[in-house]
């Protein structure tokens, strides 16, 4: 797959989810819009695309990230706890500060992803299974434990419905007003890209990088800060993504390899393109109803991860 | 030179190496030999700084080596583990560039590309450079890895144990170009290295360990003694002269 293939990919779709929803808004009346339909274009469509390209590229990237910093290729915000914790971060924000601002909860959230991840990659020190299948499933574990406990304060505290709206991604209530604080990924992306040599060689191992004279501490901990501060924005914005962080860096590996400065772009690219495709089928499927996000990518998501984990030794997984 | 004094380390409270003290001219290769356990790539791994030392000083050309820049000494002293621990998807020409990260971090300038061909040159890689490392052989994954560090450009060069899993032809191809290095470039190597053989027939000096200190060092023929590997390794070792080289027959 070439780079052109994907841009490609990305105006199409990027055109189809424009045009495609209840209101009728059309490419003919592009030039000539009525107030409704300038509006809807303006408060809701755009601000979908552009959530949906960011959140697609950035929680890919991330899980690139988080595989070459753990040296294991099914670890993703997904499967490493992040999410989970990410989400209780939000609710333990509810509960502190009743009206909490889009940013407190943030701040929270990441503080809260950032530990779990932290934990989880300390867990990873201490159990060295020869299988890196156990590895995923241990933060599957680690994810559901904090879920629980994030379940049963909400339980108490009467906030259950508020926590399943962060439990299912769904792009549908994305206007403008609620999306902004997701822009925030893109300056930690462009810093993701500066650092990309150091992901890469910290992810040949300790001893390793310590040989190229590199701060293998410091590399690993910038790399946990911003995957926490782009898992945190998601959730938050959007709610969970499963899986994404997961296959698209693997799919990108099998024909680009793992050099970080190579496979950026495409995983950017690819990640934004599947979110996109996944986004539009489940708003045709029921038109004019709408599917949640975090379903369609989880069916088709967990489809794409079985197919992997089956493959891996093919692939050299 | 690479000096080492007193040089001390435990792990919980089970010394693993006590005092060791010696001295490497520049130039050499110098082979670490001695039974499992006995502390060899924890030497060579402290001489590189991968783990801390509990007690003495090592200095490289008189620099402490705990008090110098990390990316200084990444341009003095490399080292190279046993390689089949990568696991990432990398050509060999992306593995040979990391050498540079030292001088460049990451954007490789015009000096730096020169660097890398000349390495990938000099192993032989040229034509498989942009194949992946999970498609190599042992042997030419090894001799990808030298080739990094060839373009790494240190005038120290540690190995732990090279030869690890490379048969006899590749074995003795690697040690060639280690002894070229040294006869070429005018590196210096330090290696771990197990069959001793290999040892006798390809270094100047030879430092001999067990249990943690050294028992005995100094040029390669006075090592490479009967009485010398009844001490280190517990058996009785006959030793022929072939061609001038000291052979070991432990069979």
């Amino acid at each position: 797959m070439k780079i052109w293939h994907l841009v490609t990919l990305l105006i199409v779709f990027s055109f189809a989810s424009i045009f495609l929803g209840v209101t009728d808004l059309s490419p003919k009346h592009i030039f000539n819009l009525s107030e409704t339909q300038q509006q809807v274009l303006l408060t809701s469509r755009l601000p979908r695309l552009v959530s949906i390209i960011i959140a697609g590229a950035s929680m890919s990237i991330v899980g690139l990230i988080m595989q070459q910093l753990s040296r294991n290729r099914f670890v993703s915000p997904t499967t490493a706890g992040t999410m989970d914790a990410a989400r209780l971060g939000i609710l333990v924000s509810l509960m502190l500060f009743t009206a909490a601002s889009p940013l407190q909860q943030m701040s929270i959230s990441f503080v809260f992803a950032l530990l779990g991840t932290f934990v989880f990659m300390k867990i990873l020190e201490k159990v060295k299974f020869k299988d890196a299948v156990f590895i995923p499933l241990i933060g599957l574990m680690f994810g559901n434990i904090i879920s629980s406990i994030s379940t049963f304060i909400a339980y108490q505290n009467d906030l259950v419905q508020n926590m399943s709206s962060w439990m299912q991604g769904d792009f549908s209530m994305i206007m403008t007003g609620n999306y902004e604080l997701m822009l925030i990924s893109i300056p930690i992306l462009i810093l993701a890209y500066i650092f990309a040599n150091k992901f890469t060689i910290a992810g040949m191992g300790e001893d390793f990088a310590k040989n190229l004279g590199l701060n293998y501490r410091q590399v690993v901990n910038i790399g946990l800060v911003i995957s926490a501060l782009v898992t945190a924005s998601v959730v938050l914005t959007v709610g969970v993504i499963p899986f994404l962080g997961l296959i698209i860096p693997n799919i990108v590996a099998i024909y680009q390899g793992d050099h970080l400065k190579r496979t950026l772009m495409h995983t950017a690219l690819l990640g934004a393109v599947f979110v996109l495709f996944c986004d539009i089928i489940g708003r045709i499927v029921i038109y004019p109803y709408e599917i949640p996000i975090s379903l369609t990518v989880g069916v088709i998501g967990s489809a794409v991860f079985i197919f992997l984990l089956l493959r891996r030794r093919k692939y050299g997984l | 030179m690479v000096k080492l004094k007193s040089v001390f380390k435990a792990y919980n409270q089970k010394k693993v190496i006590e005092d060791v003290s010696l001295e490497i001219e520049k130039g050499t290769i110098t082979s670490f030999i001695g039974p499992n356990g006995a502390g060899k790539s924890t030497l060579v791994s402290m001489i590189s700084r991968l783990i801390s030392k509990d007690g003495g000083a090592i200095t490289i050309d008189g620099q402490d080596i705990m008090h110098t820049k990390n990316n200084e000494m990444a341009k003095k002293i490399s080292i190279l583990k046993q390689t089949n621990a990568v696991n990432l998807k990398l050509t060999i020409r992306e593995l040979v560039s990391f050498g540079r990260f030292p001088y460049s971090q990451g954007k490789l300038t015009k000096v730096d590309e020169a660097k890398i061909d000349e390495a990938i040159d000099y192993m032989e890689l040229r034509d498989m450079q942009d194949r992946y490392l999970d498609e190599l052989s042992g042997g030419q994954r090894q001799r990808a890895h030298i080739a990094m560090v060839i373009a790494q450009d240190t005038e120290y060069i540690l190995l732990d144990e090279p030869l690890n899993n490379l048969d006899m032809r590749h074995s003795v191809q690697i040690m060639k170009t280690l002894r070229n290095l040294v006869n070429e470039m005018g590196k210096t190597i330090l290696l771990v290295i197990h069959d001793i053989n290999f040892a006798s027939c390809y270094s100047d000096h030879i430092v001999a360990l067990k249990d943690g200190k050294i028992v005995k060092q100094g040029r390669t023929c006075d090592v490479i003694d009967r009485c010398v590997l009844k001490d280190i390794y517990d058996m009785d070792i006959d030793i022929k002269e072939i061609d001038g080289r000291k052979i070991c027959d432990y069979f």
